[in-house]
């Protein structure tokens, strides 16, 4: 049986209960929708609260969204689905995207990817045991003066080395 | 010279005090006091080109706008950086934010529009933060609102997230995303100018392309336009990356020859190894070989010699570096990034993947090369946006100059050459598409 991911990217995993917007994000919410013409604009920008808020993106999470948009529940979907930044499932503490792209790939990235690999036990699309880390091989993230480069959290590294990464991992409790 | 880059590296250079102290928005007061018409002349006088990629002049494009719509008008500024080697835009709005609102607010008043939309790659967290914290800050001046600098004109601006899409790059994608949509190019025409983001007269230009603008008014037309070559004005921001010694951004006039860029800027090759190939423009931009390099870095000289600036994202290939391998590379994210509209696109990058990735693994057949040339020329002209070809175009041009290469793959499997450079990951599997037979 194959170690390689089992889910495909776009299977959704469902929250354990119902969710609901809490009250600061309703507020939010309104003050989004006064960036735009129409609300059917903040789309994207309901969807990225929905991250901060709920973690993933969920049936459940579609449909609040939906709502509050009012779009058609299979409008969101469409959407949620496009874009590969919208998590569908529950992602580690620490996300680390990895960038496997032309100038990434020549200064060595496969070998680090195979070292990620190694230290944490997990592949692409997986998460460990403890949910600290989650791994995701990504296309170009614009680093490439820097390559190889990754991107954890909210913030860029550049030039890694195994050295490098021991680090990343030590340091993201 | 420097002019979008020459704040790079001064402490708090994102800072409304630093920048103002630097003389950001000192080319406000002149161009108000100027008709938007006069700007618009200026602008095209000035032969700035739209740095994103596509070249097109930008003067010109504002000048489409309809007249006499009633409709509200809207300026939408890519940020959405995600072409393979381009790596500019994220250095303006991480150290120059308010050089960029700047431009921002010279070009709304040329083109008479009170709205504009900054749509950033939805990885870029700190450039986002940086544009964000810089709008706030001019807002908070009153050099943005109801009253911008005290002149009877208003401008809002609003920072736009994107969540990982290369499509959203291309113009129409990006409406479609701001719009709340998946990123699905539209049918040109009507183009943006005439029915943009919401249906209403838009203008689209790049990050780098406004930061440009505010030294046209301060320098005048024709001084910017000397500075670079014919009908490619000014300066602009090319990206070096691969193997080279030192891989960045270097700011320099239009049409500096690729070799000065890579021997003497981005310091040679690495190892002082043998130059192999260099990709140009971006990953979509078709190949070049040593013997090229020489072409002047502007868009007419390589659309010249068959290939194209595009985004300027210098890549270059040293001898180690496996040119069919590479172009797996490419392929794989061509065909990840498809939007699966067109089939000659959705279709076609699969294949080309697909017949790569099985002449890398070993399994390559005897009429390969020709049925990537094949598939590719089936795919360019016959899509809605560019991508198909940016996808193409690659694959034809590979093949074409290092022929020998793929055929010694088709023959006899990884060469003995290859064997230093990095591998890619044959046969392994990529989640949620499907598995290739290799």
């Amino acid at each position: 049986m194959s170690t390689e991911m089992s889910m495909p990217e776009f299977e959704q995993v469902e929250h354990p209960g119902p969710v609901s917007w809490p009250e600061t994000a309703r507020r939010e919410i309104d003050v989004i929708f006064t960036r735009y013409p129409d609300k059917k604009s903040a789309t994207l920008p309901v969807l990225w609260l929905a991250v901060k808020e709920f973690g993933w993106i969920s049936p459940q999470v579609e449909a609040i969204a939906a709502d509050v948009l009012e779009r058609p529940l299979n409008e969101i979907h469409a959407v949620v689905t496009f874009y590969t930044m919208f998590p569908k499932r529950p992602l580690g503490r620490h996300h680390i995207q990895i960038c496997r792209n032309i100038a990434c790939w020549m200064a060595n990235a496969p070998e680090l990817l195979e070292y990620f690999k190694a230290r944490l036990g997990i592949h692409p699309g997986e998460v460990t045991a403890d949910g600290r880390f989650s791994l995701e091989e990504v296309e170009c993230l614009a680093y490439c003066e820097c390559a190889p480069a990754l991107r954890i959290d909210n913030r860029y590294e550049g030039n890694l080395t195994r050295e490098k990464i021991d680090q990343i991992i030590s340091e993201a409790l | 010279m420097k002019l979008v880059t020459r704040n790079i590296g001064k402490e708090n250079s994102h800072t409304l005090a630093v920048a103002q102290a630097d003389g950001a928005y000192s080319r406000v007061a002149a161009a108000i006091a100027r008709t938007p018409d006069d700007i618009v002349q200026e602008v095209i006088k000035s032969n700035l080109r739209g740095l994103g990629g596509a070249g097109f002049p930008a003067g010109r494009k504002w000048s489409f706008l309809p007249k006499g719509s009633p409709k509200p008008r809207y300026l939408v500024v890519n940020g959405d950086e995600g072409e393979p080697g381009t790596v500019k835009d994220k250095y303006i709005m991480i150290h120059d934010p308010h050089l960029l609102i700047e431009g921002i607010i010279i070009t709304c008043w040329a083109i008479q529009c009170h709205k504009a939309f900054i749509y950033i790659r939805g990885e870029y967290d700190l450039p986002i933060q940086r544009v964000e914290s810089a709008i706030a800050e001019a807002k908070g001046a009153g050099i943005l609102g109801e009253r911008v600098m005290g002149h009877d004109f208003a401008l809002d601006i609003v920072v736009h997230r994107g969540a990982g899409a290369y499509i959203c790059g291309e113009e129409t994608a990006l409406l479609e995303s701001l719009e709340g949509k998946r990123g699905w190019p539209r049918l040109k025409p009507p183009f943006p100018a005439v029915e943009g983001y919401q249906r209403c007269p838009t203008v689209v230009n790049n990050i780098e392309t406004l930061s440009y603008v505010p030294f046209v008014i301060e320098m005048g037309a024709q001084a910017f336009a000397d500075l670079g070559s014919e009908r490619n004005g000014g300066l602009r921001m090319y990206s070096v990356s691969g193997r080279v010694k030192k891989p960045g951004v270097y700011e320099l006039p239009m049409g500096t020859p690729l070799r000065q860029i890579i021997y003497e800027h981005a310091g040679g090759i690495a190892g002082d190894r043998k130059l192999k190939a260099v990709i140009p423009g971006g990953s979509s931009s078709p190949i070049l070989t040593p013997d090229e390099i020489d072409v002047p870095m502007d868009f007419d000289s390589l659309a010249k010699i068959g290939s194209m600036l595009g985004s300027a994202g210098i890549i270059v290939f040293d001898e180690t570096v496996s040119i069919p391998e590479a172009l797996l590379v490419l392929s794989r994210f061509y065909a990840h990034e498809s939007c699966g509209q067109c089939t000659p696109c959705r279709e076609g990058t699969a294949w080309m993947e697909k017949i790569i990735h099985r002449i890398i693994a070993g399994d390559g057949s005897a009429g390969d090369a020709d049925n990537l040339v094949r598939i590719a020329r089936n795919i360019i002209g016959n899509t809605i946006c560019p991508l198909g070809d940016a996808a193409a175009m690659p694959v034809i041009s590979y093949v074409t100059k290092f022929r020998g290469e793929f055929e010694e793959w088709i023959k006899r499997g990884r060469p003995i050459s290859a064997r230093e450079a990095p591998i890619t990951h044959i046969g392994e599997k990529m989640p949620g598409r499907s598995a290739v037979a290799v």
